[in-house]
């Protein structure tokens, strides 16, 4: 933390507002051309509903393809606000604190935008109704609640509740702040609900008492939910690579691999579009590199664990698979890009601090992540599905058709968009948590040298 | 006699706890004035009263009603439909503990959060005087008192530990 300076908190709450109290320039023209692919989306989603899924690429027998594998995806990438927010919360790591908001937001639009995926997925989305939702005694039955179709839901359904009220009830405070700060009808929405905070003691020890209450409840959702997301597919014995006994460890931990980096993209993109200089510094991207390597690390192993129960099992079928997904044309392509892309090219360069300080090294490699993350769930999704198989009549390679494709666009619009929408009327960075870190700060001379300390209650 | 309030604005802590200590040696009762910060100060900073909460009780009594309402969601309802589904047990324990769990922690949390507000003792839609400065840094000490012969006592406590500006509201 040797970056820190001295920053007033009138001086805080100028820059951190500035998306809420003027406008960017750049805002408003990316807002358009985001709304305006959404609207895109929107429309060939509704064309989709209207012709029946026959407009995708999804033929027997690989009836999970796209929608399945982006729903995995941004479920996984809603992981990094809890991962973040929670466990460094909990650990009172100081570099938390410009992360958090962002990371828990993206919790919040990212399985947003995760549930849309099994809803359209299902062609008719409108009888989804009756798989999860406790009625139609019309027809006498009840929906199996042992059926993972309910299990997802229950689980999301879980942690988006969970989720938005952890960011509302830590957004308490900064609410407040808007509301001193506006006029007119912004003052009344943010009177509203600020709910009449004043920053007396007994508010401020709930904030923090509540952040870690949450952040111990939140946990073990967070864990879970990814689990049944695995179980998804880990209740399908009859398809190879699906039921591996490591599965829900495994995609966890996939999941905080994708997450966390898509935070760095995020913090990388706040800080040059705000100007946010002051607060997400280098030591911010340096921090979360270093847990990238051990994170990125241990996803590595259960990677490696998952390929070495196949092959230690000599189950042909399953042999089979691991060669077509690593040799056969063109899933073997996909498997050297995902290779690559989320590990061997991020991983040994974060090993430099000189990456890890450079925020553009920062950004792009956290992409490269992404998109190796995402083809890692396709690779576990569709090859299996895939392969030629007894007693499988027809089969076809899958390739997604234009609408997928469109859809899948559709989704990074439609997170981003959402994200904007927040910043017009939200601070992204925690005000009071920012200027937390101010109060609690101080030089301390040890020798010669002046080094900037952070302190702390004892309990 | 009216209730009147009196707002002390501070540019830096220490003031204000002395504001604090004024107060109390001038015998206003404890529970009739607070600080006002725009961040979490350490607990006992400006020597307040340090207030005591039950927030630990909202997440079992949450977890509680959660379990219970999982039990009734996952056992009754199938036991009412039976539906037999690939020779498996009506009541599939397995399947049961995901949603058990799943809805106990929802309400857990929830309770949470109904606690969190409770206790902070919101909302709050007559929060009383207050100064939007308060949010840039700046604190305020506010009493609340019955006496209008106390308004000079509150007045010159504020007045000796350096208040910025001093604010009334009745």
């Amino acid at each position: 933390m040797q970056q820190r300076r001295s920053l007033d908190q009138a001086y805080t709450n100028r820059k951190l507002l500035n998306g809420q109290l003027d406008t960017p320039k750049w805002w408003a023209p990316t807002v358009i051309v985001l709304g305006i692919l959404v609207l895109i989306g929107i429309g060939v989603i509704s064309v989709m509903i209207n012709k029946g899924l026959g407009v995708t690429g999804l033929s027997r027998p690989v009836f999970w393809g796209l929608f399945i594998t982006t729903f995995v995806f941004w479920v996984g990438i809603s992981h990094a606000g809890i991962m973040i927010s929670a466990i460094l919360r909990l650990t009172q790591a100081e570099w938390r604190r410009p992360v958090t908001r962002a990371a828990e937001l993206l919790t919040v639009f990212s399985l947003l935008t995760a549930l849309v995926f099994p809803l359209i997925h299902a062609g008719r989305p409108w009888r989804i109704a009756y798989w999860i939702m406790p009625y139609d005694f019309g027809r006498g039955i009840y929906p199996n609640i042992r059926s993972p179709l309910i299990m997802d839901p229950v689980a999301i359904g879980t942690y988006l509740t969970g989720s938005t009220l952890f960011l509302y009830v830590a957004l308490l405070p900064d609410l407040a702040n808007l509301r001193d700060r506006t006029k007119g009808w912004r003052n009344s929405l943010y009177t509203v609900l600020a709910l009449g905070w004043r920053g007396n003691p007994r508010q401020w020890k709930m904030q923090t008492v509540g952040g870690i209450l949450l952040s111990a409840l939140m946990l073990p959702i967070f864990v879970s939910v990814h689990s049944i997301v695995s179980w998804d597919f880990a209740v399908v014995p009859a398809v190879e690579g699906w039921h591996s006994t490591i599965f829900a460890p495994y995609f966890v931990i996939g999941a905080v691999h994708s997450g966390v980096s898509a935070v760095v993209t995020m913090m990388a993109l706040m800080r040059w579009l705000w100007k946010w200089d002051d607060f997400i510094r280098p030591e911010h991207f340096d921090a979360l590199a270093r847990l990238l390597i051990v994170v990125a690390t241990g996803w590595l192993g259960f990677t490696f664990l998952e390929l070495i129960f196949a092959l230690y099992g000599q189950d042909a079928p399953e042999i089979a698979l691991r060669e077509m997904q690593m040799f056969t044309w063109p899933w073997n392509m996909l498997f050297i890009i995902f290779f690559l892309t989320a590990y061997l090219i991020p991983v040994p360069m974060w090993l430099f601090k000189r990456v890890r300080t450079n925020i553009a090294l920062m950004f792009w490699t956290s992409i490269l992540v992404n998109i190796g993350m995402w083809l890692e769930r396709f690779l576990i999704i569709v090859p299996g599905l895939a392969r030629r198989t007894p007693f499988v009549y027809t089969w076809d390679s899958y390739r997604p058709s234009a609408v997928e494709w469109t859809i899948f666009i559709w989704s990074f619009a439609w997170v981003t968009f959402l994200m904007l929408l927040f910043s017009k009327f939200f601070p992204l960075v925690p005000l009071f948590e920012q200027k937390e870190s101010q109060v609690f700060t101080d030089d301390v001379m040890i020798g010669r040298a002046k080094v900037p300390a952070v302190l702390r209650e004892a309990d | 006699m009216s209730t009147r309030s009196m707002l002390g604005l501070f540019q830096q802590p220490e003031p204000a706890a002395d504001a604090m200590d004024g107060l109390k040696e001038a015998g206003f009762e404890l529970g009739s004035f607070d600080v006002l910060t725009g961040v979490p100060y350490p607990e006992g900073a400006f020597g307040e009263y340090v207030p005591q909460h039950r927030l630990f009780r909202f997440p079992a009594f949450g977890a509680i009603i959660g379990f219970t309402l999982a039990v009734f969601l996952t056992s009754v309802t199938q036991l009412a439909y039976p539906v037999v589904t690939g020779g498996k047990p009506i009541l599939s324990l397995f399947a049961m503990l995901i949603i058990m769990y799943e809805m106990t922690m929802l309400s857990a949390v929830i309770a949470s959060v109904f606690g969190i507000i409770f206790e902070s003792r919101l909302p709050n839609m007559k929060p009383g005087i207050y100064d939007p400065r308060i949010t840039e840094g700046w604190i305020g000490v506010v009493i609340t008192f019955d006496d209008d012969s106390r308004v000079a006592d509150a007045e010159g406590v504020f007045n000796r530990a350096g208040a910025v500006e001093i604010k009334h509201a009745s």
